[in-house]
């Protein structure tokens, strides 16, 4: 019928297997007509359709291979295959394989997974098959309205949504296979905080906005769902991740009933109080007291209490910028250097990436639309046709233009479908934007700690000099002076204290350290996996449903074929 | 263009040749001509026939617009009740709004050669249908020399030419319907023939269904130019994406933006064949049928003129009798008058009438022709959209492999 058909031959022979290879002889088009299934030259039927079974995709329901492939698998052991006409053992039409069918089962089977949070699937960023040993499944739903009897002050009371939190795990870690919790999103954040705190150095997934503004701009219902979905989002990230997955932090917050046992972060006033007693604890090491709590070093510098910290640290932080000499220790790590550049460029293109995905979907969606619009007008005109006709030729006419009108509102429909996995696919894009979010902050982790280390460092080096100072006026005085002496052993306190907090600074500099590189390969597979998946999915989708497209657009140019010139 | 099938063409008695008889026409090769404000357009015009009324087997001359203009006007005063084939616009003013500025330069390309491809067919209309071919309009058009040409065609304005006026009120007239008869005005005069009521209905509702068709056509032109837009715009920053990746992954992202790439030149010249394959025909439909409204105001003037005049001859004769009675000397002049008057009657009639038998054939060509063409813009709109999405299917397909292999990588 058409020129590119014997063409779509030969350029499909050149992707085949190499099993197939050898015994390739191009047919005629005889043999489709051995084919049952439609008109067009794309059948399921095809022998070199491995790659259609073997797509690992995200969705588990794609695996259970719809009955012609798992045949055509089979097939593909024997070069030869036995097709049912006698004429054709040892040729066979190299089919491309038709993916039409698999994409349209993995849209039912998306279908499925719609429903509001009953998801069966594991939530695994990576395409791994569910029949690993262990698994982790969170689902959010069933927002609810409280009341918070506490802190209600005026009649009437502050009402807050939980969303009730259902887990299901073999997980040797948690206390049962199946429970459920209530949570409020403010215990979302203090999990978000608690997760920071003790996993630095960590590509830890960000949690949803608060976005105060649109809670108050929004329909209740509308907001309270898309709240949901982000939640759950976050929690399946959370659980996909290797090391949080096990954390306590979580754990807690899927299981432990009632009140989060989470302890929050205290106010800022309390905290400012605290600094007060606390100041020469932190880096002077007074009598009172003596050893610096450690776990407070290990955390970065925040407000309220470190307030003193803060200014050291941040002095440092100018000296290491815009001071003459070096700072004592560096960021040395030369390849990691390099990856985070990397990953800043990497940052910028899929942002942009994103950006032109977002266009080419939106294309896609108008030129669906039009398609419709252009269908629905002409079974308007042939309605009108139909009704109106006086002669025949309008009737065949209208027949004519019925045809190209189904055509086209089916093709408007096809791309609605195309449109929406489209989305899926490429939606990727955005969960790595996202995941940039949690690199970023898992370096700043990292610099925060080299900052404390540094200026530990400085600390200690200015305190010797004092000492030095004070040994030498000192020395000079016959019979010792006793104030400077007492001064100088002072001094020495706080120097030792100062190099324990030091060498916690430098272990969990270390640690973090350590984190990032473990992050940054984990990153660099995951990404790989999910990337390869996100193209397959890209890819297989284009092609189902642009042959779904060619395949009504056929039937209509036969329809149609008469009125061809000859030599069209 | 092509040859188009003769049927009804007289044959002249003094054919030496034993060839059926054929006029083939085609307007050809686009060249601008002076500069400037003066600046046109002008077309080849390529005449090969066999009719002893032309001069010799081929004849080549050089016409612009305004040429088919006049050519078009003289047909519809001299061929009343057939629907003269209609002509592309004037001007793109009006036509094409909402166009960036590339695209008003490449719609001047792409202008041309609509514009072409519509005079074309406008010619070969006429020289296909069994009246008009016959037309000596014709054959100056076909014929003269450019210096003759220019003289005729300067001749024409004002004479024959109906003021778009007249042409305005010829309509309102033939719309309006209860509207008059409510305010008390004078009726105007309209035929009372139920069945070329539905006709007239029929063709101003088929006006309003084709213009929406093919305002949605002329969209899905540009929807099309905007994927192949930003899948060249995707593809290029997948590009970008893939030289960051580097390795395999970033292998496997080059090959996609290079499909991309592909694909959106495709889609550019999918929208290129659908606008002139697709769109324009559904467009030079809505011209159709502006021509038969045309039509249907000259049957309708035809029509009043035809009444008129039956009535000014019946008051002629009550006048004429009663001179007749009183023996005035004024009954000779009257009776003359009254003579010319029914002579003129007889003539208004049988114009009317031709108008009407005209118009039934032509219904029946119009429908034909229509099925005719509607059915080839079909086609090549569905063999366009299929070519399209099997080469998208293709190209997605072939990347397949290479994932496969760069993945297990």
């Amino acid at each position: 019928m058409m020129g590119y058909e014997n063409q779509g031959h030969e350029e499909a022979h050149l992707y085949a297997t190499p099993a197939e290879m050898e015994s390739l002889v191009l047919t005629d088009n005889d043999d489709s007509s051995h084919h049952q299934s439609q008109p067009n030259h794309h059948h399921p039927l095809s022998s070199s359709l491995p790659f259609a079974a073997q797509i690992p995709t995200d969705d588990d329901h794609l695996l259970a291979s719809p009955s012609f492939l798992t045949h055509s698998q089979s097939q593909s052991q024997n070069p030869i295959p036995n097709h049912s006409s006698s004429s054709s053992s040892f040729k066979f039409i190299l089919e491309p394989p038709s993916y039409a069918d698999a994409v349209f089962r993995s849209f039912d089977g998306d279908h499925i997974n719609e429903t509001n949070g009953h998801d069966s699937s594991s939530g695994d960023l990576s395409s791994s098959p569910p029949s690993t040993v262990e698994y982790l499944s969170i689902s959010v739903s069933d927002p609810q309205k409280e009341q918070d009897l506490a802190n209600s002050l005026v009649s009437g009371g502050n009402t807050y949504v939980t969303y009730l939190i259902t887990t299901r795990t073999n997980l040797p870690d948690f206390n049962g296979s199946e429970f459920s919790v209530r949570r409020r999103f403010k215990d979302v954040v203090t999990l978000s905080d608690r997760l920071s705190e003790s996993y630095r150095g960590f590509f830890i997934p960000i949690r949803p906005d608060k976005n105060v503004v649109e809670s108050q701009v929004m329909q209740k219902q509308e907001f309270v769902e898309q709240r949901r979905v982000a939640l759950e989002k976050y929690l399946r990230r959370l659980a996909a991740h290797p090391v949080i997955r096990r954390s306590d932090e979580l754990r807690s917050f899927l299981e432990v009933d009632g009140r989060l046992p989470l302890v929050r972060n205290t106010d800022v006033a309390s905290r400012m109080l605290d600094g007060a007693v606390k100041l020469p604890r932190q880096l002077f090491g007074e009598s009172v007291g003596g050893a610096v709590d450690v776990s407070e070093v290990v955390q970065p510098a925040k407000g309220g209490r470190d307030l003193l910290r803060l200014f050291k640290e941040l002095k440092q932080s100018v000296t290491n910028d815009w001071g003459g000499a070096k700072p004592p220790v560096v960021e040395e790590d030369k390849e990691f250097l390099e990856k985070k550049e990397k990953l800043q460029d990497f940052e910028q293109q899929i942002s942009n990436v994103s950006q032109q995905a977002e266009s080419l979907v939106k294309a896609q969606q108008d030129i669906g639309e039009t398609m419709g619009q252009l269908g629905l007008a002409f079974v308007k005109l042939t309605k009108f046709e139909t009704e109106e006709a006086v002669y025949e030729t309008q009737r065949v006419r209208a027949a004519d233009m019925k045809s190209v009108a189904t055509a086209a509102v089916k093709a408007s429909r096809l791309y609605r479908e195309l449109t929406a996995q489209t989305v899926k696919h490429l939606d990727k894009l955005h969960e790595y934007l996202g995941a940039m979010l949690a690199v970023n902050q898992a370096f700043s982790d990292r610099s925060s700690a080299l900052l404390t280390v540094q200026t530990l460092l400085s600390e200690l080096s200015s305190l010797h000099l004092r000492i030095e100072k004070l040994e030498a006026a000192s020395s000079k005085i016959f019979g010792g002076d006793r104030a400077r002496i007492r001064k100088i052993d002072e001094l020495k306190e706080t120097v030792r204290a100062t190099e324990d907090a030091k060498s916690c600074a430098i272990r969990e500099y270390e640690r973090i350290k350590e984190n990032n590189k473990n992050e940054l390969e984990r990153l660099d597979k995951e990404r790989h996996d999910d990337f390869f998946n996100m193209l397959k999915g890209f890819v297989v989708n284009q092609a189902g449903y642009a042959e779904k497209m060619a395949s009504v657009w056929d039937m209509v140019a036969e329809e149609t074929i008469g009125y061809a010139k000859d030599g069209s | 263009m092509q040859q188009r099938s003769f049927s009804g063409v007289s044959q002249s008695p003094r054919s030496p040749s034993k060839q059926p008889p054929y006029l083939a026409v085609s307007v050809t090769d686009p060249a601008k001509m002076g500069n400037g404000v003066q600046a046109y357009i002008s077309y080849k015009v390529i005449t090969k026939t066999n009719l002893p009324e032309y001069q010799g087997l081929e004849k080549i001359v050089i016409r612009r617009y305004s040429d088919f203009v006049w050519l078009r006007d003289r047909l519809f005063e001299k061929y009343k009740g057939i629907f003269i084939p209609p002509l592309p616009e004037k001007s793109t003013v009006g036509t094409n709004k909402a166009l960036s500025c590339a695209e008003k330069f490449r719609f001047t390309a792409e202008f041309i050669e609509m514009r072409r491809q519509a005079l074309d067919i406008f010619v070969n209309r006429i020289a296909s249908h069994h009246e008009l071919q016959q037309s000596e309009d014709l054959r100056i058009f076909l014929q003269a020399d450019e210096q003759t040409m220019e003289r005729a065609r300067s001749q024409e304005t004002g004479i024959f030419k109906k003021k778009p006026a007249d042409l305005m009120q010829i309509f309102k007239d033939v719309q309006s319907r209860v509207s008059d008869v409510v305010l008390g005005k004078e009726k105007p005069v309209e035929e009372s023939n139920p069945d070329y009521e539905k006709l007239k209905r029929y063709v101003f509702e088929l006006e309003d269904h084709l213009a929406e068709a093919q305002k949605h056509a002329y969209r899905l032109v540009k929807r099309h130019r905007e994927l192949g837009q930003s899948l060249s715009d995707f593809g290029r920053a997948v590009k970008l994406l893939g030289a960051c990746e580097g390795e395999a992954l970033g292998k496997a992202f080059s090959e996609l933006g290079t499909k991309s790439e592909m694909l959106s030149v495709k889609l550019q010249k999918e929208a290129q064949h659908l606008l002139m394959n697709f769109e324009e025909p559904l467009k030079d439909y809505v011209r159709a049928v502006h021509s038969v409204k045309g039509t249907i105001a000259e049957r309708a003037a035809a029509f009043r003129q035809h009444c008129d005049l039956a009535e000014t001859i019946k008051l002629k004769e009550i006048d004429l009798n009663k001179l007749r009675l009183t023996r005035s000397e004024r009954t000779v002049d009257a009776e003359h008058e009254y003579e010319e008057l029914k002579a003129d009657g007889e003539e208004a009639r049988r114009r009317f009438e031709m108008i009407v038998r005209l118009m039934n054939e032509e219904m029946v060509r119009f429908q034909e022709e229509k099925t005719l063409d509607v059915g080839l813009a079909f086609h090549e709109f569905a063999k366009g959209q299929s070519r399209l999405a099997n080469a998208i299917a293709d190209a997605w397909r072939s990347l397949l492999p290479k994932l496969e292999a760069c993945s297990s990588s």
